[in-house]
């Protein structure tokens, strides 16, 4: 998925870039510390993981050029592990929510092992086949409760001191994980780690031929992406209090795949903004049925057809030719 | 009682033919994928909705129009294939310039919007559709008692998969489609119609996915997401069959079918694994899948 | 802490003061939230026809008291805990939902179960089945209205290995429900003195049983105990059917059916089983004057038992609200205890401090098609089992509010 935003001033538009960055950090920042008395804190809260999901796969995908159609599995499992651990092993909540993101670490060296194998089609196909397994895997595990998920599993007080009960002490525990998340994603994507996987998705024989050892670094992408994951989906079940089938289903898979194309894959605040849009639509169509998933398949039509940079992708390609004019 | 590996012979070759019957659907759906990636480089995500379709369809000529299973198996393939060539004109056809997984992509999203579309209108629970008169009752042979249908749904599914590649290996149109599949440029210069070949058999992939949704009514009913999961089953046969190969969609189709069966036998639990635990196995010797060319 | 608590006072007081007029009635306005599978495998038997018997328990109350406002809405939870339970926590938290009723599909009941405990508001539930509702998960916010794996295996359990079915082969939805109804029966089956010979879970829901209904074959088990509900029971029964395992000589029990089940089988297919039920449309008077009303209303389809138990809940719960004078949940559902039961569907009754409904319990058979008189016309009574030994002993359940 080839893309054509860094052309000739490379250095006065970074500088911009940049800016522009700290500038839209700062707005998002404000935004999400007011919103708990504005809006229903819960469903800002299940936004902010969802969020932090399509960055880690957007690390993936847009900056990886690699489309994962299996990311459910890595939020899936650590939301398990981590409900599990919370309720069964009884440990404190930020260890439980840490056992689900190296569960997901773990899980994503071995998909990965396997998918950077192969390329385009096939790595998506792959992904999403290992992904049906851990949904089968967890359907019958005896620690996933099957069908009926893990439930009631304790919030707990986070760091032993504050009490997870209360909404909006949960809020602000669920805003700091995300912004560390966050800004982690960032800095990964402006390392020279972060450069050198931008030139495997753009030509990588050319990469190969540098003396780069791309499928090691295919590899870690793919590794920090599904700890990433992970790290949102154990937020959630300790959010909800509750691990189920759904974050492992292959249709979560495709949710998070909308999140970023929507939003505009390969832009930094793109999963954001497209988690946000699928998260509200959700709000408001989930008890009409089935017009949530006519309408989502809809908007996947349309991204692909007509607007494939997404919204933050057409934003930016607005400001970049505003800066030239 | 005869026994293997302490299990009973009857219990073992029942989920063989079993295993057979599912593996019948792989095999044709599979087969649809294949004819379609050869051609398009696509991965058809709207597979499971087509067949689904295919099932809706044999239900509609029959309670609103009369037709009974049989004229379905006729008319049912050809509808859904007339929405196929309805999509790749109107869609897919946008898309050949791009990279290939903007094409899943978009399947993916009709998809959505066909089963979402389905569900709202019919619920989830399933409509009935009974098996044809003449296909009732069934033979006891001793070791099991094989309803008729399923019989005919292997031998049916045999039939229409060895028609298929041999058409493709072993005729002239054939031919121009193999041909097109290498070079698409060198075939429209000898002054065939490139486009409308690729139109037509993309169509012809998603009748052959109508088709099994038709024989699939009787037995799993008619239900709005009766394709949503059987299409990634389908997709991890695909990988393991390899992409190119139409004989590899089938052999690996009733294969896994078989070998599914087999392990519902000897270990219930992994039954639904057991496809996916191969694909791996397959991935890490054989990367290009057992029958794939590169 | 002491400053928090002072808080909660004032605001409590500010809150008397204000509804001093209407009561202790959130928002002034009674919500009941009809919580249930809308378009899948269990829309028949509870779905919209929930919606309907909530509706006119609000309308049949309303007629003799007009001091509540009620109001009633409706969602669908797909038979998914996490939906059903982020349903659930919305309607609590922000629309202002004081009870939530029938709640199909145990895992789903079990999780919004915990939801109502936490936010003190209500729950009762009539389509939900585990017997676990009123044993170790039991709340002090929750009523199991209508019926429950416990009374079910023990009702048909019993009475099958009675006439001669003592081998047992079970094929068992794989979640809460299934494994609650297959534990009950085992239990009975064993203590009647009947074998169980083996069990398979299927996934739920399925479409396809031929390799699971194979193994039962093989078992050589007398009866087939289907350990599921719904369009999973219907379909298990055809492909029976379609195997050839009655003819073979095997028998299939269905361990909970409804008679929308019934009704969706055909006379044909269903006659003969035997099944446990807690209400039939055709027992007396008053059950044929009110289904008849509500089929009038429901496209002619006749009640099923979930149905029947939201309207039966809903009617008891209106009435310990305006007894309490409040909609708290936790408050009601002990008033709902407090106060004996009286409805025209399932005659007066007691709710145990357990959240157990008491009622009676009946042995039904599907009627032979010469049998039948007309539509609907189904079943005939076999056994009425009495109140007071339908349902698990109090002691035996583990309900930590039972005190020992």
């Amino acid at each position: 998925m080839a893309q054509d935003q860094y052309a000739p001033h490379q250095s006065r538009d970074d500088a911009a870039e940049a800016r522009y960055h700290r500038r839209a950090f700062l707005v998002m920042m404000a935004l999400f510390l007011v919103a708990p008395y504005v809006v229903y804190p819960v469903f800002v809260m299940k936004a902010l993981c969802f969020a932090l999901f399509a960055c880690a796969f957007n690390l993936l995908l847009g900056f990886g050029g690699l489309l994962s159609f299996g990311h459910a599995m890595f939020m899936g499992m650590a939301g398990y592990v981590s409900a599990h651990a919370a309720k069964v092993w009884g440990l404190p909540t930020e260890l439980a929510i840490l056992a689900g993101m190296a569960a997901a670490t773990g899980l994503g060296f071995l998909a990965g092992l396997l998918a950077i194998r192969r390329q385009g089609i096939y790595f998506a196909m792959i992904t999403l086949a290992l992904a049906q397994m851990v949904f089968f895997f967890s359907l019958q595990a005896p620690f996933t409760g099957g069908e009926d998920g893990i439930q009631a599993v304790p919030r707990g007080r986070i760091l032993g001191l504050i009490e997870l009960s209360s909404p909006l002490a949960m809020y602000y525990t669920v805003l700091a994980i995300f912004t560390a998340g966050f800004l982690l994603i960032y800095r990964i994507i402006h390392s020279p780690f972060g450069q050198v996987l931008k030139a495997i998705r753009e030509n990588e024989p050319r990469a190969i031929s540098l003396g780069y050892r791309t499928d090691h670094y295919k590899l870690a992408a793919f590794v920090l992406s599904a700890g990433l994951a992970g790290l949102a989906g154990a937020t959630k079940a300790i959010v909800f209090q509750l691990a189920s089938l759904t974050d492992v289903h292959w249709t979560m898979s495709g949710e998070v795949v909308l999140m970023t194309l929507l939003g505009g894959m390969g832009t930094i605040f793109g999963p954001v903004v497209g988690a946000f849009a699928i998260i509200t639509m959700e709000n408001y169509l989930a008890e009409l049925g089935s017009w949530f998933t006519i309408t989502q398949g809809a908007i996947f039509v349309v991204c692909v057809l007509a607007f494939r940079r997404g919204i933050m992708g057409e934003f930016e390609a607005w400001l970049r030719r505003r800066r030239v004019r | 009682m005869t026994e293997i590996f302490g299990k009973p012979l009857p219990v073992i070759m029942g989920q063989l033919l079993i295993g057979l019957i599912n593996g019948s659907f792989y095999a044709l759906l599979s087969l649809g994928l294949a004819v379609i990636f050869g051609l398009l480089n696509i991965i058809n995500f709207t597979h499971g909705a087509q067949y689904m379709m295919g099932a809706f369809a044999a239900y509609f000529l029959l309670n609103k129009l009369g037709l009974n299973y049989w004229w379905a198996l006729v008319l049912a393939p050809l509808a859904v294939g007339a929405t196929g060539v309805v999509i790749e004109r109107l869609m897919l056809s946008r898309l050949y310039k791009l990279d290939h997984l903007y094409g899943l992509l978009l399947t993916f999203g009709i998809a959505l919007v066909i089963q979402g579309a389905f569900r709202h209108e019919f619920g989830s629970a399933g409509l009935p559709y009974s098996i044809p008169a003449l296909l009732e009752g069934g033979q006891n042979l001793g070791f099991m008692f094989l309803p008729n249908y399923r019989a005919w749904v292997i031998f049916a599914s045999l039939v229409v998969c060895l028609g298929t590649w041999f058409v493709i290996e072993r005729t002239k149109l054939g031919a121009y489609l193999r041909a097109a599949t290498e070079n698409p440029a060198m075939v429209q210069a000898f002054g065939i119609n490139v486009p409308r070949m690729i139109t037509l058999t993309y169509g012809f992939g998603v009748a052959l996915a109508g088709l099994a949704g038709v024989m699939a009514a009787p037995i799993y009913q008619v239900n709005p997401l009766m394709g949503a999961d059987t299409i990634i089953v389908v997709f991890a046969v695909v990988v393991i069959g390899g992409m190119g190969s139409i004989m590899g969609a089938v052999v690996t189709g009733f294969g896994l079918g078989v070998i599914e069966g087999l392990t519902k036998v000897f270990y219930p639990e992994a039954s639904n694994t057991v496809i996916f635990v191969i694909m791996a196995i397959v991935l890490m010797i054989r990367p290009q899948g057992l029958f794939g060319s590169r | 802490m002491t400053f928090k608590r002072k808080l909660i006072s004032t605001a409590a007081m500010l809150a008397l003061s204000a509804g001093a007029a209407h009561a202790q009635i959130s928002g002034n306005v009674v919500k009941i939230g009809v919580l249930n599978d809308q378009s899948g495998t269990y829309a028949d038997l509870a779905g919209p026809g929930s919606t309907l018997a909530a509706k006119m328990a609000v309308e049949d109350f309303m007629a003799k008291d007009k001091s509540l406002k009620i109001e009633v809405v409706f969602a669908d939870h797909q038979n998914k805990p996490d939906v059903g339970s982020q349903i659930a926590r919305k309607w609590f938290d922000s629309d202002g939902v004081d009870v939530i009723v029938d709640l199909p599909t145990s895992s789903v009941a079990l999780a919004v179960n915990q939801v109502a405990k936490e936010k003190g508001k209500a729950a009762i539930i009539s389509t939900g089945a585990s017997s676990d509702l009123t044993g170790k998960a039991c709340t002090p916010n929750t009523v199991h209205w209508t019926y429950d794996t416990w009374q079910l295996a023990n009702g048909t359990g019993s009475a099958i290995v009675k006439t001669g079915g003592d081998t047992w082969f079970f094929l068992t939805a794989d979640y809460a429900f299934g494994h609650a109804l297959e534990r009950d029966t085992e239990a009975v089956v064993v203590k009647s003195g009947g074998k169980v010979l083996g069990k398979v879970r299927h996934p739920f829901p399925s479409s396809d049983f031929s390799s699971f209904l194979l193994q039962a074959q093989a078992s050589k088990a007398k009866i087939i105990g289907l350990a599921n509900a719904g369009a999973d029971t219907t379909n298990a029964i055809k492909q029976a059917a379609e195997f050839g395992i009655v003819k073979g000589g095997q028998n299939l029990a269905g361990l909970l059916v409804f008679l929308t089940d019934v009704h969706a089988l055909g006379l044909e297919k269903a006659q003969g089983l035997i099944f446990t039920e807690s209400f039939y449309w055709d027992l007396n008077d008053k059950t044929r004057e009110w289904s008849k009303r509500y089929a009038a209303r429901h496209g002619g389809k006749m009640p099923s038992m979930g149905q029947a138990g939201v309207y039966a809940g809903v009617l008891h719960y209106l009435k310990a609200v305006a007894a309490a004078k409040t909609d708290d949940g936790t408050k009601v559902v002990a008033k709902m205890k407090e106060l004996p039961t009286d409805d025209p569907l399932f005659g007066k009754g007691k709710i145990r401090a357990d959240g157990r409904k008491i009622h009676d319990s009946y042995l039904f058979e599907v009627k032979k098609p010469s049998e039948s008189k007309g539509p609907w016309d189904y079943y005939k009574l076999r056994a009425t089992v009495p109140a007071d030994q339908a349902f698990r002993p109090m002691e035996q359940g583990d309900c930590p509010l039972v005190k020992k």
